[in-house]
């Protein structure tokens, strides 16, 4: 029922996007005549340079992104994005069927934008190399001001194909291809109130799952009553998520903000997740922010924590991220904005620092390197918490 | 449940496409005026006031969660299974 729904959805969103695609055709072909009042604008230009750092769960993972932006013509702007990840694991996945490891995983993309009266027209690439899996995509996005400019509609299309190998195993070569589309509406609906639609649907195929990643199933044969085996997935998914957005203007220079988020895939997982946040600017050069965010999802139809026996079923997972579970985020994030001389090359910059912890409790994935107080299967419920930093200095010029 | 959600997606889908819809009948203005929407320019005002820093937010939650999409970004094959 799940998957006919999701299925229904994407059909849906397919038809909705042939629908917008038509119109923006139409309205930026001009047959239809509109009242425009101020045209759309290319991103500006600007330099920034991250570093991030998440750790938690025996996860250690850092690295740093450059992002760079820059206007080749009045109408053409071109971006490049480096971002790398240092990975050092000792996860529970990790340490229950294998051994700590370290890895690196870098990405570029190159994109460009092109304006059009009220139109945006963006098209990428991008690639992420690691030792064990090599990922490519491309995208188009549109994006079309009408209405006085408070209404944009945006559509886009992604499509990425990905190489996945095995460390220790030569002969092992598998490839999945995934496609997203997406529908976006925005509105403004008074000087102080602004809405946000977006839609995305999401198709998979090939091998899907991590081949490094193992299902446990009863063993009397085993000392500790249960033994491992590699994980078997379906080899299609296609997921639909709708998310709806709002940002409210308060008069002491502050605002406050809402989205929410519905998940339904084909694998049988239903999510949600919720943020609330408030930003407030002062001294005229300071901003602080505070958020929120709780996800809650529903676990995959071919997830369990413990198998009867091996070859139990088709499909057999014990990805904690195929579980039911819920985690809850804190964050504050503060930035201090420098202003230029008119007369320099460089018109700002912001120095910005954010910070986030997030608890994750598992509903049904026990932590298997605590002894079962009551055996097998009886192991506590797994829990951790990561902080995430973020440190970045922005440059408009 | 799975037809609930169904449901509460073309409810969203309705409750924004529809005003928009009529906003684009002749009889109907846009009706905050360009020089009313200074406070929507400002900068707590802006979803996307970060890019570098919203696109890795993204990419800490995608590899954690079994949920994805729609969150305003462009995406693609991440490599982050």
């Amino acid at each position: 029922m799940a998957r006919e729904a999701v299925v229904a959805v994407t059909k849906l969103l397919a038809a909705a996007t042939t629908l917008v695609v038509l119109l923006l055709v139409i309205l930026t072909g001009s047959l239809v005549p509109i009242s425009v009042s101020k045209a759309a604008v290319l991103p500006k230009d600007r330099a920034d340079v991250m570093y991030h750092s998440y750790q938690g769960g025996g996860m250690s993972i850092d690295g740093p992104s450059i992002l760079i932006r820059k206007k080749m013509s009045k109408n053409i702007s071109a971006s490049f994005n480096h971002y790398v990840d240092t990975v050092s694991s000792a996860s529970i996945d990790v340490l229950a069927t294998a051994s700590p490891y370290k890895e690196e995983r870098s990405e570029q993309s190159l994109g460009l934008n092109y304006l059009q009266d009220n139109t945006l027209i963006s098209v990428g690439v991008s690639q992420s190399n690691e030792n064990d899996y090599q990922a490519k995509s491309f995208n188009f996005d549109l994006s079309h001001e009408f209405f006085g400019n408070l209404t944009t509609v945006t559509m886009g299309l992604s499509k990425g194909s990905d190489e996945i190998t095995l460390n220790g195993n030569d002969n092992f070569f598998e490839q999945a291809e995934q496609t997203n589309y997406r529908l976006g509406l925005s509105q403004i609906l008074t000087k102080n109130f602004q809405m946000g639609l977006n839609l995305e649907a999401i198709t998979n195929q090939g091998y899907l799952n991590n081949p490094y990643r193992r299902y446990r199933y009863l063993d009397d044969a085993s000392a500790s009553g249960y033994s491992y085996a590699t994980e078997i997935y379906p080899n299609t998914r296609t997921s639909t998520a709708g998310a709806i957005r709002g940002r409210y203007f308060l008069p002491y220079n502050a605002a406050v903000y809402a989205s929410a988020r519905l998940f339904s895939d084909t694998w049988g997982i239903q999510a949600n997740n919720y943020t609330v946040g408030y930003s407030q600017s002062f001294a005229d050069n300071w901003l602080i922010d505070v958020h929120l965010r709780y996800y809650q999802q529903d676990q995959a139809d071919f997830y369990q924590d413990m198998f009867e026996r091996k070859d139990q079923f088709n499909f057999m997972a014990r990805d904690k991220e195929m579980s039911s579970f819920n985690d809850l985020t804190v964050g504050i994030k503060g930035r201090y904005l420098f202003k230029f001389a008119r007369t320099s090359w460089a018109q700002a910059s912001s120095v910005n620092v954010s910070l986030e912890h997030i608890k994750f409790d598992y509903d049904n994935f026990h932590n298997v390197l605590v002894t079962a107080p009551q055996g097998v299967g009886t192991e506590p419920l797994y829990q951790f918490s990561a902080n995430v930093i973020r440190f970045y200095v922005s440059l408009w010029y | 449940m799975s037809k609930s959600l169904n449901t509460r997606l073309k409810s969203f889908l309705v409750v924004l496409v529809l005003p928009t819809l009529f906003a684009c009948q002749n009889t109907l203005k846009p009706w905050v005026k360009p020089y009313e929407r200074n406070n929507l320019t400002l900068a707590v005002m802006d979803w996307e006031l970060d890019p570098i820093a919203n696109g890795y937010r993204h990419h800490v939650y995608q590899a954690r969660e079994g949920a994805r999409g729609a969150e305003g970004g462009s995406g693609g094959g991440c490599g982050c299974n």
